[in-house]
Formats: structure tokens, C-alpha cells, sequence
């Protein structure tokens, strides 16, 4: 997270001050950030450009509660996470607490192509997209908060005590979702990942 | 030292271990433990592995496109009056300074001598008083309604980790946020610490449930109603709300006697 710079604060000091469009920079500063996160939150990029206008539309609305020391850029990546995390709640919630998938349940190759290899040959291209199949699929096997708690603190670098203000859980609670997260991606990718050697 | 469970390896492996998890004994178990270090890698994999979810980038006309989208959503309406008149900010800004000018009236004409007045002005700050007395009488019952719905609200049905549906009572809070800091800076000025406190007491409960999401875990709404419950909050709204009300009523028999 990057502290809030003079030009962000400027443009939210405009926008309170009632120019409407002053609000435009705001969104095409931030818009692309905030869509990486949706992404990676409910897997498609159709929703995630509907979670983004959401969570840019709910921060408008909100925009007077804005802390003007606070970082903005942190400001909405929470209203964004939380966008999303209504989104996957109402959209999938009897997903929320399922069984890790079983292995026909495996989809079609996704965006996810890549593995943490070297110079894919053919045969490890293949593997590869398995893989990432995979992660797709052990991803959505995780509840909303689990999901959000693990892309909040293992690809955007949150600490616990962030996330748990984020998503407005206690320590504990928070430590809990990151651990089942990571429970469950293990049960789903060892298995993938053993066959990919 | 015995085996770590999955739990500890797993926080040790994210480096989230605390000092109720981990210890020197750990990290020097998985120093000489194979297995453990073993597993304490392979998690580690299976981290990197997940979050390397490849996220497609947006075309170079998207943020151009978001903000047509979202500036549709912030129009106000060629004609005709909607809830979005209500929000807009420009609104609740002359809204909230309406209010202002006229509670500030209110409460400077309760807390100034009162110089000797004709009986035209004397009704006119009678019948004053009492409508800005209905309007923070009728913030503090639907601020009550929501606390009450809070300390009883029950987890839905079904589920391993239930959660509660607090979209009803998240709106509604959003809706009184403004109104409430407003009442409150005003009685701040005014010195009616009474109000002030209360006020000043509810407003971090409503900026919470403003910024919740629409469904909680049950473990997070007890702690919500804990707090609730702690601080005596919802004693403290009932009475200060029968306060208001009585003021009201005693307004209003003086308005008819006069």
C-alpha cells in the first residue's frame, strides 16, 4: 500500500466541494488495482468489473466518511474487498463451506496457465494447465472470507491486523480464515503438484 | 519438542506465527526435523502455486469505460424525485447545513437569556424548538430500532459458519450517520454534553455497521452485541429518546397554552 499522495487527496478535497467529475481521476487512478483484487476474489472478469463499479459507486457515496490522513488507495481497496465479498456470498453461498472438489470436477484450462516452473517443454505445458485448472478450482472450494483473507495476506501482502480490520474480523478469526484457506489449497494442490515433479 | 500440528506449520511456513504459536522450539524443531521442514516447504509451494493466479489485464479502455459506467450511477435524475436525490452529496451537504442553522437557532435560543419578546417571536421559537425536538426524538427511535434489531438478531439457518444478514440495519445505519454527527457537533457547540455523549457514543456503532457487509459471521455479531450490551448503549438511547420526547410534549403544551 502506497500512501495517499497530495494529488488524491486534492482530487477528494474537489469532489467534496461538489465537482462531481473531479471523481473521474480518482477512478482511472485506482480502477485497475481495484479489478486485480475483484479478479482474484470471484475468478471471472465480468463480475469483477461490476464489483469494481460497485465499490466505486458505494466510495462516492461514502465519500464524505473518508479520513482525509488515511490512505485512499486503502480506503477502497476495502470497500472493493467487500463489494466482492457480497457479491461471492450471494452468488454462491452454498459454496461457501463445501468439500474440497473432487478430481472430475477439475475445469477447463483458465486464465491460470502458468506453474512455478522454467521453460516449459510441451509435456510441461500440459501439466501446467492442470495445474492451473486446479488452483481455479481449489480456490473456489474456499468460502468468501477464506478467499478474501488469503489474496489479502499471501498476494497483496496485508498483515493480519489489516485484513482483520478489513474485513472487520477479530485476530483470531482472521488468522483462522488464512489457515483454512491454506488448509484446503494444500488438500487440492499437493496432489496436482506431486504429479507435475 | 513433538511434532508441530498443521496449524502451527502452517503459520510458521506464512511467518504469521505469533508468540501463542510459535516459540524457539519450533523453529528449531523444523531446523533438524526433515519431515517438518519438508512440510513447511511444500506449503510454502502450495502458497506461491495459488497466488499465482494470473489475472487478465484489463484492455486499455477500461478505465474510461468504468467511469461511464459509475458516472451513469452518480447522475441525478433528469426529473422526478428519487432516494438518490437523498444521497447525493451535494444534497445531504445542503441538507446537513439546513439542519445546522436551524438546530444551532434552536439551541442557542434554549442556552441565550431571553430578552423581553413579542408573543409573535416567542410562538415562532415555540413552534421552532418543537420541530427540531420531533426530528432528534425520531432519529434517536430509529436509532433504537437498530440497536434493538442488532441484540436480537439470530444466525440463518444452515451452514457450518453461520452468518447473519444485517443488510436492513446496514442501510439503515448509513442513513442515520449523517444526521447523527450533525445532531452531535451541534449539541458539541451548543455544550448539551448529554446529547453530545450519547450521540458521540452511536456514531462509531453506525460508522461500523455502515462499513460491514451485508452478511456477518455470528461470531462477529455477538461481539457486536457485547459491545452493545457493555456499554449500556441501548439504555442510554431509550432514555435520552424519552427525554427528548418529554421536552417535546411539554413544548408542545406550552405552544397551545400560549
Amino acid at each position: 500500500m502506497t500512501r495517499m499522495d497530495d494529488s488524491d487527496a486534492a482530487q477528494v478535497a474537489l469532489v467534496l466541494g461538489g465537482d462531481r467529475d473531479a471523481f473521474r481521476v480518482l477512478v482511472e487512478r485506482h480502477s485497475r488495482r481495484l479489478f486485480r483484487l475483484a479478479y482474484r476474489m470471484i475468478g471471472n472478469e465480468q463480475d469483477a468489473e461490476e464489483i469494481v463499479q460497485d465499490a466505486l459507486v458505494r466510495a462516492y457515496r461514502k465519500l464524505d466518511r473518508f479520513e482525509s490522513r488515511a490512505n485512499f488507495g486503502t480506503w477502497l481497496y476495502r470497500i472493493c474487498a467487500n463489494c466482492a465479498l457480497d457479491r461471492m456470498r450471494k452468488q454462491r453461498p452454498e459454496k461457501d463451506h463445501r468439500e474440497p472438489a473432487r478430481d472430475e470436477d477439475l475445469a477447463a484450462p483458465g486464465p491460470l496457465d502458468t506453474a512455478p516452473s522454467e521453460a516449459p517443454g510441451p509435456d510441461r505445458l500440459v501439466i501446467s494447465a492442470e495445474l492451473g485448472a486446479g488452483v481455479r478450482t481449489a480456490m473456489e472450494s474456499l468460502s468468501a472470507t477464506e478467499r478474501a483473507a488469503f489474496v489479502m495476506r499471501h498476494v497483496d501482502g496485508f498483515s493480519i491486523e489489516e485484513i482483520a480490520k478489513t474485513l472487520d474480523l477479530n485476530i483470531g478469526a482472521t488468522k483462522n480464515s488464512v489457515f483454512r484457506a491454506v488448509q484446503k489449497l494444500r488438500r487440492h494442490l499437493e496432489p496436482l503438484m506431486s504429479a507435475a515433479k | 519438542m513433538t511434532h508441530p500440528d498443521e496449524q502451527q506449520l502452517i503459520e510458521y511456513a506464512a511467518g504469521d506465527a505469533t508468540r501463542a504459536t510459535s516459540s524457539p522450539e519450533l523453529a528449531q524443531h523444523v531446523g533438524v526435523c526433515a519431515a517438518c521442514r519438508e512440510s513447511v516447504e511444500a506449503l510454502r509451494r502450495v502458497v506461491a502455486v495459488a497466488s499465482a493466479l494470473e489475472v487478465p489485464e484489463p484492455d486499455p479502455g477500461y478505465e474510461g469505460r468504468t467511469w461511464r459506467r459509475v458516472a451513469d450511477e452518480l447522475e441525478p435524475p433528469s426529473a422526478g424525485f428519487t432516494w438518490r436525490d437523498w444521497f447525493s452529496i451535494r444534497r445531504v451537504a445542503a441538507l446537513g447545513a439546513m439542519a445546522v442553522l436551524v438546530i444551532a437557532a434552536f439551541l442557542a435560543g434554549r442556552y441565550s437569556p431571553r430578552p423581553e419578546t413579542t408573543s409573535t417571536a416567542l410562538a415562532t421559537t415555540q413552534v421552532r424548538e418543537r420541530i427540531l425536538l420531533v426530528a432528534v426524538g425520531d432519529h434517536l427511535d430509529r436509532a433504537q430500532s437498530i440497536l434493538l434489531e442488532i441484540s436480537n438478531a439470530e444466525p440463518l439457518a444452515g451452514g457450518a459458519e453461520k452468518t447473519v444478514d444485517i443488510s436492513r440495519e446496514q442501510k439503515r445505519a448509513e442513513e442515520l450517520l449523517g444526521a447523527n454527527r450533525l445532531y452531535r457537533q451541534t449539541a458539541q457547540r451548543t455544550g448539551d454534553a448529554t446529547v453530545a455523549d450519547v450521540l458521540g457514543e452511536l456514531e462509531p456503532l453506525l460508522v461500523e455497521l455502515a462499513n460491514s457487509p451485508s452478511e456477518v459471521p455470528t461470531s462477529e455479531l455477538e461481539a457486536l452485541q457485547k459491545r452493545i450490551a457493555a456499554r449500556g448503549l441501548l439504555l442510554k438511547v431509550r432514555v435520552l429518546s424519552s427525554n427528548v420526547h418529554e421536552r417535546e410534549q411539554a413544548r408542545t403544551k406550552a405552544g397551545n397554552k400560549s
